[in-house]
């Protein structure tokens, strides 16, 4: 712990801090607050009034099969995005490090698919295996597999899942990157002479060694993969075929907005902010017992 | 145990050659250390000798095999880095045994090892512990540890005392060399500080800018430098050096200020007339009666150290401190003139343009 420095009372400090604190209060506290009040109400068909309701919504959301189902699919889902994207980014920045001729431009490309919005990206990756139009449909379907994931759930999750993937591995590779050149050449160098193998001195040196930044990334990407993919969703997919890829995140949208259960659809996204906030109590505590050196 | 030729080493990086052609030859069992100032490129020598440098010209022989295109643990080498370079997240157990198990030895085999060499090191109660919950000279003896159980042909020391505080620096360099005095391996071992390479060295070599000034053992660096160079590089406080020129005969060398001494061993008559650098070293200066020999040193200023005294002062108007060392406690004024003499053979002359030790 650094020691505290002690400065005579003064409103100085308070008012350094009000900004993020009125930021914070609306744009974050007032909206949650407002899901929270919202999830206990159901709205009648016509928006004209609303009845409080208790906890009917979260009820009725915990009791139906098709909520449970959106919860696997969004496990699933995030689990794969979150393996992917950790797995991609993590041979890239080994490769990376490795490298000396060129590493600016190589690292510079890497990271510009962080700057594709979301929904760009989702368009993307939709024309590139649209069924009817995609090069890599049509390079798939010379090779005798019919891609189409307008009709194929299992098919429209792949792709979703590789666009939301794909956007995500510039962030990762930063970090991995930044996290491997932080450690000390000479253990390589070290383990090198003690006889590893590169792939060796990866497995037992590097990686453990990234561990604090792997799980930060771990709980980032899941953070990313359930509210982060609404706009690659929306953009390819619309949740379908048959709500094959309606994930939790869409289909808050998809019962709010266009169900108009707003009761039901706030309940949802009430059940997401524990979720987050879960996570991101559960990043905190680890990482700051866990950093290495 | 083996030893190590290097050939004509040299390196380069795309067109510049930093290490221009090294040669020597390090006995079986033999303790050398290179020594230089910061940048002068031995440590990379050490680097290419581990293995961890590519050889851009010449042979490195590792026990009669040619190692230049070896990996570094096919060359049989332990290496002891700066920072120690242990492995943060195992214990001090695995530590050691990291590079055994990658040589498959049994489990038994790896115990006993490791316990021998915690026993020699004084880790025994440490081997459960992780490196950072290690003193700095305990990090140390891990690190010297890790080199040890692996029973390797040469040892490798790049700078290993050099994070370590004063005292512990002087512990451990007596350590390192009754521990070589044990295990008799062949070690090279790198360092910018004098002390430690005349107090650990078998035989020294002295690098500068990338070459080999001087190789030899300690005192035939301090008694005959072959170099002004080496001259200033080895003892503490540097040498003194002075403009002068050798008399016509060859028997004197004339400095400003009227100074004239006279040289050992019928003088340099070969030289006579030529501009030379005289090179003293301070603790070869000695306070006499006045008389027609002597050197008039104005005092300037004194450090007394208690064992001795290190005195700062100039000769009539020569540019620069002369810096002289006299035993005991001495207090002198400043503007105190002193008369100095120098025993003939105490003095060193070098060429002024080439450097080189006439």
């Amino acid at each position: 712990m650094l020691k505290r420095t002690h400065f005579n009372p003064s409103p100085l400090p308070y008012l350094l801090v009000t900004p993020q604190i009125l930021i914070t209060i609306i744009f974050f506290i007032w909206p949650a607050s407002q899901a929270i009040f919202q999830s206990l109400l159901v709205e009648d068909a016509f928006g004209l009034k609303s009845e409080f309701v208790w906890l009917d919504n979260f009820i009725e959301l915990f009791t139906d099969e098709i909520y449970f189902n959106s919860f696997g699919r969004t496990l699933l889902f995030s689990s794969l995005v979150a393996f992917l994207s950790l797995g991609t980014a993590l041979l890239l920045a080994a490769t990376a490090d490795r490298i000396v001729r060129g590493a600016t431009t190589y690292r510079t490309l890497l990271i510009w698919p962080y700057a594709v919005a979301p929904v760009v990206a989702g368009a993307l990756w939709m024309f590139i295996f649209d069924p009817t139009l995609g090069i890599v449909a049509y390079m798939l379907e010379a090779l005798g597999y019919d891609w189409n994931h307008r009709l194929n759930g299992n098919q429209a999750m792949a792709l979703i899942i590789f666009a939301a993937s794909w956007k995500q591995i510039s962030y990762n590779f930063l970090f991995f990157l930044a996290g491997m050149q932080a450690i000390p050449k000479s253990l390589t160098e070290a383990a090198a002479i003690d006889g590893a193998g590169p792939a060796w001195r990866f497995w037992t040196i590097v990686f453990p060694l990234l561990s604090p930044t792997t799980f930060f990334l771990l709980v980032m990407n899941i953070v990313y993969a359930f509210f982060e993919t609404f706009g690659i969703v929306h953009a390819v997919t619309k949740g379908g075929p048959a709500g094959a890829t309606e994930i939790l995140v869409y289909k808050v949208y998809n019962d709010g907005f266009i169900g108009l259960d707003l009761g039901g659809s706030a309940a949802q996204s009430v059940v997401l902010m524990a979720i987050v906030i879960t996570l991101t109590v559960i990043q905190f505590r680890y990482i700051e017992r866990k950093v290495e050196y | 145990m083996a030893e190590v030729i290097l050939e004509d080493v040299v390196k380069a990086y795309s067109k510049t050659e930093v290490i221009h052609g090294i040669s020597t030859t390090i006995a079986d069992g033999e303790f050398i250390v290179i020594v230089g100032p910061s940048g002068c490129g031995k440590s990379t020598v050490l680097r290419m000798i581990a293995g961890l440098e590519k050889i851009t010209g010449g042979i490195i022989r590792i026990d009669g095999q040619v190692v230049n295109k070896l990996e570094p643990k096919d060359r049989d080498i332990a290496m002891v880095f700066q920072n120690y370079a242990l492995y943060p997240h195992m214990t001090v157990f695995n530590n050691m045994a990291y590079g055994l198990k990658l040589r498959k030895f049994g489990k038994d085999e790896i115990k006993q090892r490791v316990d021998q060499a915690a026993q020699l090191l004084q880790l025994e109660g440490l081997l459960d512990r992780k490196p950072r919950q290690l003193s700095g000279g305990q990090r140390q003896r891990v690190a010297m540890g890790r080199c040890i159980v692996r029973e390797p042909k040469v040892f490798l020391f790049d700078e290993p005392l050099s994070n370590l505080d004063a005292k512990l620096r002087v512990q451990m360099r007596l350590e390192l060399r009754k521990l070589h005095e044990r295990l008799k391996v062949t070690s090279i071992y790198v360092t910018h500080d004098q002390v430690e390479a005349m107090t650990l060295g078998d035989r020294l070599i002295v690098i500068n800018e990338g070459a080999a000034e001087q190789i030899g053992s300690p005192l035939e660096l301090y008694e005959k430098p072959g170099t002004k160079f080496v001259a200033g590089f080895i003892g503490s406080p540097a040498m003194n050096f002075m403009d002068a020129h050798i008399s016509r005969d060859g028997q004197w060398a004339l400095m400003q200020g009227d100074i004239r001494l006279a040289l050992a061993n019928g003088g340099v008559p070969r030289f006579g007339g030529q501009q030379v650098i005289i090179g003293i070293r301070p603790e070869h200066f000695k306070i006499i009666v006045k008389g027609p020999q002597s050197m008039l040193l104005t005092v300037d200023h004194t450090e007394i150290l208690g064992a001795d005294t290190t005195v700062y002062g100039r000769f009539a108007d020569t540019p620069g401190l002369i810096t002289i060392r006299l035993p005991d406690i001495h207090h002198f004024k400043s503007e105190t003139i002193l008369p100095l003499s120098v025993a003939q053979a105490k003095i060193h002359i070098f060429d002024r343009e080439t450097g080189a030790r006439i």
